[in-house]
């Protein structure tokens, strides 16, 4: 087996950071339902591919560029996210029983991706994609560019809201422990509603960011479930600079695992991270 | 007997090939729904892996049977054996961190399926493009393959559902059951929460991987892909959360009734509307019914055993209600109970910092103690709920410290807890019942049933019996913990502050239940903040202050001392 070269490694190196921009994109607003709320949403990747779809009927077929739909799809998967919110605090449902009540959401929507633009791939062609810049030797293509820095730019901004305004220190309080938090005060109710309207938004932009880079199909939602659950354990529930960071290193990872070794072997890196830190970490649930 | 008889003769009907596919295909879900139920429905493990376990079957006969010839039939005990080694290896590594319960659990084995699925893609196991088994030999049991696969399913699928009525009736299924509901509580009461996990855990996988292996000669064609995808486990778990996961037929009844739904779909060329409504059942099922279908049954049955009011009273029978003989037979003067040096810190907080205390039988023993003094700290390490930092505590003679807890509640301990930790989905007899099975007294299933009316009527419940503790008081929910601990027929009863959060009757009551218990040869370690009450019941007193012993003695003359004073007020300034 011959190395491969610097070059070819750099580049390995570089798509990991892009895909690993994704998983914490994904990552993002997985992490904060379940660390703050203690649901565990699977639906955020059904919503995320019906984003993505409605994204690309937007632009392949009304003609309108894919970063304005973001105008349309932002509301709307705000509001899908406290739709889904209201109803499993309405029937008070722990957190595996989310998880299994979000598995049939997942279920329906893929259904209905399925019914409207059928099983087939599906790819966005549009401006943005054959864009590529050129800083030495690497090239960079431009949406996978866009994932990323839109993903550092949320997970930080979701940071410093979480650490320095009132908000985030009342949902910190309602996720360490409800009733006390009420009992200063805290309106549970609506601070769930709200955070679990940023999360549906995040899968709104998550998706726009897919329909940008990747080929459609209604089946690929599962394919994006294990490795960014992995993230998102990895870097410690409810953290959005953990979800960030934990997506970029599953993504180097499997990026110099493929270039290493062969491509089939990079789930095995996540996983192994994932399975070994929940064996070994000490302390924290 | 003549449904069985029906059922095994379905092949030999000449029935269209299509319906014994069909059948087929129900008895597959069947055994893998109920294999699941076994360690994850019983347990409350849910594990979303049971794919990985599946597929080590499916690949163990894939690879036998395909690549070196081996007869079909030979291949399916390897499979299950293959499988359930797999299980057994991950649970002993798993089952040892007390963290990883619940949706961690689940998410290491669905991990364990996604890194099993990798090995297998890329070494010769499979290689990449899958394993045909098309030149393999279908055992002629019946006139068609069809007919011969459905008979080795129905004859699986019998197995699977008596080994799961059995292990639900049985001790296995009773303290799996406790841990659903509490594991560490299930662990004091002398359930051994580690092996009865691992047993389910290997039973159910090798289930699995037996199913496994039936199923690669039926498709005859097997890829990693196919095999190890998150669908078998997320439909497994469908299956039995819509029959209900704490029943034996729930899983069943659940894989049957989801087979046909997909089936109906499929059939009507709409398997996309499958999908939605199959997504849909599910999110209705968890919404308005999280016991499943079953689960809704048992509650109506339970309501109506409870308005027929159960037998008689028993009344108490003296002499079957004494302890259980001691193992060890000891000098008179030599103490019951030996604590040394005993140590035992929280993340540098010292909880116990060296105590030292001796009970002898037939003593009742107050410890009283500001709080934060570890007078909680001292009877959880005692009953193994922690593990001591350091220091010896002897117990008729042998060691408890690095004792399992399960171990150290066989050998005649029982406590109370200070919040009552009932097993929330056990009957209120079921509760005493499994502590009768588990602890000191090792009851069989039988005499535990006996055992348990004895108690409830000793404490004044047994109205309540076949009720869930969820409808009792918090006065009935202290007398359960109670009843609970005498079941085990302990010679060391410790009880963390009983008394507290009762009306002053029902302090009474509650005295003069402690006083007969007592009276009937059981010695008692009391902690509690009533004081009235511990003078009162005491023989001797016992002040914790800090982690240490500060005073000891008879209750009128410990009390009145001047450094007892300060702990519990505080410095006199005046």
């Amino acid at each position: 087996m011959t190395l491969p070269s610097a070059a070819l490694l750099a580049q390995s190196a570089l798509s990991g950071i892009f895909i690993g921009g994704m998983y914490g994109l994904l990552g993002l607003g997985l992490t904060l339902s379940w660390g703050l709320l203690h649901i565990i949403n699977l639906a955020h990747f059904a919503f995320a591919f019906l984003a993505a779809y409605l994204c690309y009927q937007l632009a392949s077929v009304g003609g309108v560029d894919p970063l304005l739909t973001l105008l349309l799809i932002v509301p709307l998967f705000a509001m899908l996210g406290v739709a889904v919110q209201w109803l499993l605090a309405r029937f008070r449902v722990s957190a595996l029983n989310s998880l299994l009540a979000t598995f049939g959401i997942t279920a329906i929507v893929e259904a209905g991706i399925q019914a409207v633009w059928t099983a087939d791939f599906r790819k966005l062609e549009s401006v943005y994609a054959g864009l590529k810049l050129r800083i030495g030797g690497l090239f960079i293509p431009l949406p996978e560019l866009l994932t990323l820095s839109l993903a550092v730019a949320l997970a930080f901004g979701i940071f410093a809201v979480m650490r320095y305004t009132r908000l985030g220190r009342a949902l910190r309080a309602l996720a360490e422990d409800a009733p006390v938090a009420a009992a200063f005060g805290i309106n549970a109710r609506a601070h769930s509603l709200i955070l679990s309207g940023v999360s549906g938004a995040l899968a709104g932009i998550a998706g726009v960011c897919l329909a940008l880079s990747f080929t459609l199909t209604p089946s690929s939602i599962y394919a994006w479930v294990g490795v960014v659950f992995a993230a998102v354990m990895l870097g410690g529930l409810g953290s959005a600079l953990g979800a960030l960071a934990a997506g970029f290193v599953i993504g180097l990872s499997e990026a110099i695992t493929m270039a290493l070794a062969s491509p089939s072997w990079a789930p095995i890196v996540s996983f192994t991270l994932l399975i070994a830190l929940l064996l070994l970490r000490p302390g924290r649930s | 007997m003549a449904a069985g008889a029906l059922l095994a003769a379905i092949p030999f009907l000449h029935l269209p090939a299509f319906y014994e596919s069909f059948l087929y295909l129900v008895l597959h879900w069947i055994v893998l729904a109920t294999s699941w139920n076994i360690l994850s429905g019983y347990s409350g493990y849910f594990s979303f892996g049971h794919g990985a376990f599946y597929g080590a079957g499916v690949y163990t006969t894939a690879v036998l049977a395909g690549t070196f010839g081996v007869p079909f039939l030979w291949t399916l005990p390897a499979a299950g054996l293959v499988a359930a080694l797999l299980g057994v290896g991950l649970g002993a590594v798993v089952f040892r961190v007390r963290r990883v319960r619940g949706e961690l659990f689940a998410l290491l084995t669905l991990a364990v399926t996604f890194v099993l699925a990798t090995i297998v893609q890329n070494t010769p196991i499979d290689g990449g493009p899958g394993v045909y088994l098309s030149a393999v030999a279908v055992p002629a049991l019946a006139p068609s393959a069809s007919g011969a696969f459905y008979l080795i399913a129905l004859t699986l699928a019998v197995i699977t559902l008596v080994l799961a009525r059995t292990i639900a009736r049985s001790r296995l299924g009773l303290g799996l059951f406790a841990i659903h509901d509490d594991e560490d509580a299930a662990e004091v009461m002398g359930v051994p929460t580690y092996r009865y996990k691992l047993a389910a855990f290997g039973i159910s996988c090798a289930l699995a991987g037996v199913a496994g292996g039936v199923q690669a000669l039926f498709v005859s064609y097997v890829t990693a892909g196919s095999t190890f995808n998150i669908t078998v486990p997320l439909t497994v778990v469908l299956m039995c959360v819509l029959g209900g996961t704490r029943h034996w037929a729930g899983p069943a009844l659940g894989a049957a009734a989801i087979t046909l739904l997909l089936y109906a779909s499929t059939a009507a060329d709409q398997a996309v509307a499958g999908k939605a409504i199959t997504g849909a059942i599910l999110v209705a099922a968890v919404l308005f019914m999280p016991e499943g279908i079953l689960g809704l049954v048992g509650r109506r049955k339970r309501a109506v055993s409870a308005a027929h009011s159960p037998p008689v009273p028993i009344t108490a029978q003296r002499d079957r209600m004494t302890p259980a003989a001691p193992r060890h037979v000891n000098g008179a003067s030599a103490p019951l109970l030996a604590i040394r040096g005993l140590r035992k810190s929280f993340r540098g907080v010292r909880a116990l910092d060296g105590v030292d205390l001796d009970v002898h039988a037939g003593e009742i023993v107050g410890v009283l103690g500001p709080n934060g003094s570890g007078k909680s700290t001292l009877i959880n390490v005692v009953s193994g709920h922690f593990a001591a930092d350091e220091g010896s505590i002897r117990f008729e003679g042998s060691e408890l410290a690095g004792m399992p807890a399960h171990r150290i509640a066989r050998t005649g301990i029982a406590r109370t807890y200070q919040i009552p930790r009932p097993f929330t989905h056990l009957s209120v007899r079921d509760n005493v019942a499994l502590t009768a099975i588990f602890g000191a007294a090792r009851c069989d299933r039988l005499h535990a049933d006996a055992a348990a009316l004895r108690w409830l009527a000793f404490t004044k419940l047994l109205p309540r019996a076949s009720e869930l503790p969820g409808a009792l008081n918090l006065h009935q929910t202290k007398f359960l913990e109670l009843a609970r601990a005498l079941a085990s027929r302990p010679r060391l009863l410790m009880l963390d502050e009983v008394l507290s959060g009762l009306t002053p009757a029902e302090i009474d009551d509650a005295v003069e239940l402690i006083r007969s218990i007592r009276a009937q040869g059981t010695t008692i370690v009391l902690v509690e903040h009533v004081i009235r009450v511990v003078t009162a019941l005491s023989d001797r007193i016992v002040v914790l202050d800090q982690g240490r012993v500060l005073a000891e003695g008879d209750a009128s003359d410990v009390m009145t001392r001047d450094d007892v004073a300060v702990a519990y007020l505080g410095v006199a300034h005046a």
